[in-house]
């Protein structure tokens, strides 16, 4: 173990500020993108929707990634009771993390592409992310140290950290003639490891999540209970087998569809225990309403329960012919990075930066703001998506530019939501960044 | 609480199935897929290239700005396509592509039109939640 430098707590923190900033940018790019809804052509010769789209989703999948980094970085310390193995590993981590993210952000905006969905920089700009996830992955290992009797968390943010180096070096098989040249194959693949990959960080996220709630509650029994691993085997189950659900209008193997379907019923299990447990919840939330981490714990069970309900209804063939390509995808894919992993992280930022006093009346605005105008884009954008679905199964459906002019009050009122989101959420971050400011120093466990 | 050994099991089945799974699916490949040529693989890289998906779906996946166009080549025809690759549109820039560009990525939108048909229309949906294509 590495115990040369009295720094090593700082990185943490650097992956976390880095996480933030790219949230404000995600946000802002987001709303350009929101424009070009509202306003076609917006924009259109300086920076075209295909490069802010990707300027956006980037920025958001980056904040989430490093801000769990940092999240794990510090809760495996606070778990262990010791530093983490290597300083020197973290730091190279950041750096080629930063540097790779920097260029990313730079390919973008110069419209320089190549990859794809997710990750539509240039390729070889991955290789330094992978060499990161292999030091992330050496330097979490030779902490933890041994396995025997931990936590369902330490099992979270192995399974997490294992599967997202696993499905994005998947996702690169394409550059292999072997899987591009069929386009129906190629497809399936990178559906699979998209799919996995979602559950890789939301194992990242959701880990870090149960740390926090062991930490407030001052209850560690329930991260080692059979519930809490059983719940962990289900998700797991989903990460690696429900993708498919992705791709059933895709004219691949029926077996894909059959056994997408089949496990995407097991969440039935998880929507179960939420109603199950809901007065509990309720019990709970009155007990620690005053810590805000613990706030935006419980806005993310509401949109867990909310997008939840959603996906079951997506996974269901029958459902999904109808859902699929349309907005209400866009609904889920927003819902859950925002109204889920966005949530969970600003309550693990709120606790890592020391944040938890009461009557803070900026961060509780920010709260109530961000949440409601969440509501409001959530179901614009179900709208406009069920608006689309009844469009694409239309006998004669009018051309595509009528249907998006149709669409054009949802785009707005997603677009004025979207504001009112982003400006939410800056107020809550800048609740735990004015705290943080003036806190000399909170870098020592 | 869950012993080690069971959840060391449980999880040593779920990654031996997963792999096991992964592998089959890179061999097995779906039927009626045909080798694309040359030309059109290079097209598919153009779409890259120029990130066509952040506005157009293909199979219904990618972005919601402009319109699905995997079968765009049997129901609009190469010379709308070709307009459109040309000249852009209100939303769409003009990415002043080459001819040899124009053609590459008509062979994609060729070859993309012909692994299959993604009009949910014409999907059929059976009682127990399935669809068949």
């Amino acid at each position: 173990m590495d115990s040369s430098t009295s720094k090593q707590s700082v990185y943490p923190v650097y992956f976390i500020r880095f996480g933030i900033i790219l949230l404000a940018l995600g946000m802002l790019f987001g709303i350009l993108g929101g424009l070009q809804y509202a306003v076609p052509g917006f924009l259109k010769e300086v920076l075209s929707f295909e490069r802010t789209r990707p300027l956006h989703v980037s920025s958001v999948l980056f904040w989430i990634i490093l801000t769990a980094t940092g999240a794990i970085f510090t809760y495996v310390q606070e778990h262990s009771q010791r530093r983490m193995y290597s300083t020197i590993l973290i730091k190279i981590q950041f750096y080629l993390l930063g540097i790779s993210i920097l260029l990313i952000m730079a390919c973008y905006l110069a419209g320089m592409f190549g990859g794809r969905e997710y990750w539509e920089y240039p390729p070889y700009l991955s290789v330094p992310i992978v060499l990161a996830w292999v030091l992330l992955l050496i330097n979490f290992i030779r902490t933890v140290d041994s396995f025997r009797n931990q936590p369902v968390y330490i099992w979270m943010w192995l399974t997490g950290i294992v599967f997202f180096l696993f499905t994005f070096t998947e996702s690169y098989l394409w550059v292999l003639p072997y899987f591009r040249k069929h386009i129906v194959h190629d497809m399936t693949i990178q559906w699979k490891s998209y799919g996995s990959m979602v559950g890789s960080w939301n194992q990242l996220v959701y880990g870090a999540a149960t740390y926090l709630m062991c930490k407030i509650s001052g209850n560690q029994s329930t991260a080692f209970s059979k519930k809490a691993f059983a719940l962990y085997f289900i998700g797991l189950f989903n990460l690696m087998f429900n993708w498919g659900h992705h791709i059933y209008t895709l004219p691949t193997h029926a077996y894909v569809r059959q056994i997408s379907y089949a496990v995407s019923m097991t969440e039935l299990l998880l929507l179960g225990r939420i109603i199950w447990e809901w007065k509990q919840s309720l019990s709970a939330v009155l007990k620690f309403r005053h810590i805000a981490s613990y706030r935006l714990l419980f806005a993310a069970d509401i949109w867990v329960f909310l997008n939840l309900i959603l996906a079951i209804g997506m996974s269901v063939p029958a459902i999904n012919v109808y859902t699929h390509g349309t907005h209400i995808t866009v609904a889920h894919a927003m819902g859950t990075t925002i109204g889920i992993n966005t949530m969970l992280l600003l309550a693990i930022v709120a606790d890592i930066l020391k944040h938890q006093q009461q009557g803070n009346s900026v961060g509780k605005t920010g709260f109530w703001l961000a949440n409601i105008s969440l509501l409001l884009f959530w179901v614009s954008l179900i709208v406009a998506g069920i608006w689309k679905a009844h469009w694409q199964m239309s006998a004669n459906p009018p051309a595509f530019g009528s249907m998006m002019q149709q669409l054009r009050p949802f785009f707005m009122v997603f677009l004025i939501s979207g504001i009112t989101l982003a400006a939410g959420i800056l107020l809550i971050l800048f609740s735990l960044l004015k705290k943080e400011l003036h806190v000399t120093s909170n870098q020592d466990f | 609480m869950l012993q080690d050994r069971a959840k060391y099991s449980i999880a040593g089945i779920l990654v031996a199935a997963f792999l096991g799974y992964s592998c089959f699916l890179y061999a097995d490949l779906p039927p009626g897929n045909k080798q694309p040529l040359p030309s059109a693989d290079k097209g598919k890289l153009l779409w890259q290239q120029y990130n066509c998906g952040a506005c157009h779906q293909v199979y219904g996946l990618g972005g919601y700005l402009g319109p699905d166009l995997t079968n765009s080549y049997s129901k609009r025809g190469p010379a709308y396509i070709r307009a459109f690759l040309q000249n852009g549109t209100n939303i769409m820039p003009n990415y002043h592509l080459t001819e040899t560009e124009i053609n590459e990525l008509m062979n994609y939108l060729r070859h993309l039109d012909a692994s299959g048909n993604s009009d949910p229309r014409t999907f059929t949906i059976q009682r127990n939640g399935f669809i068949n294509q």
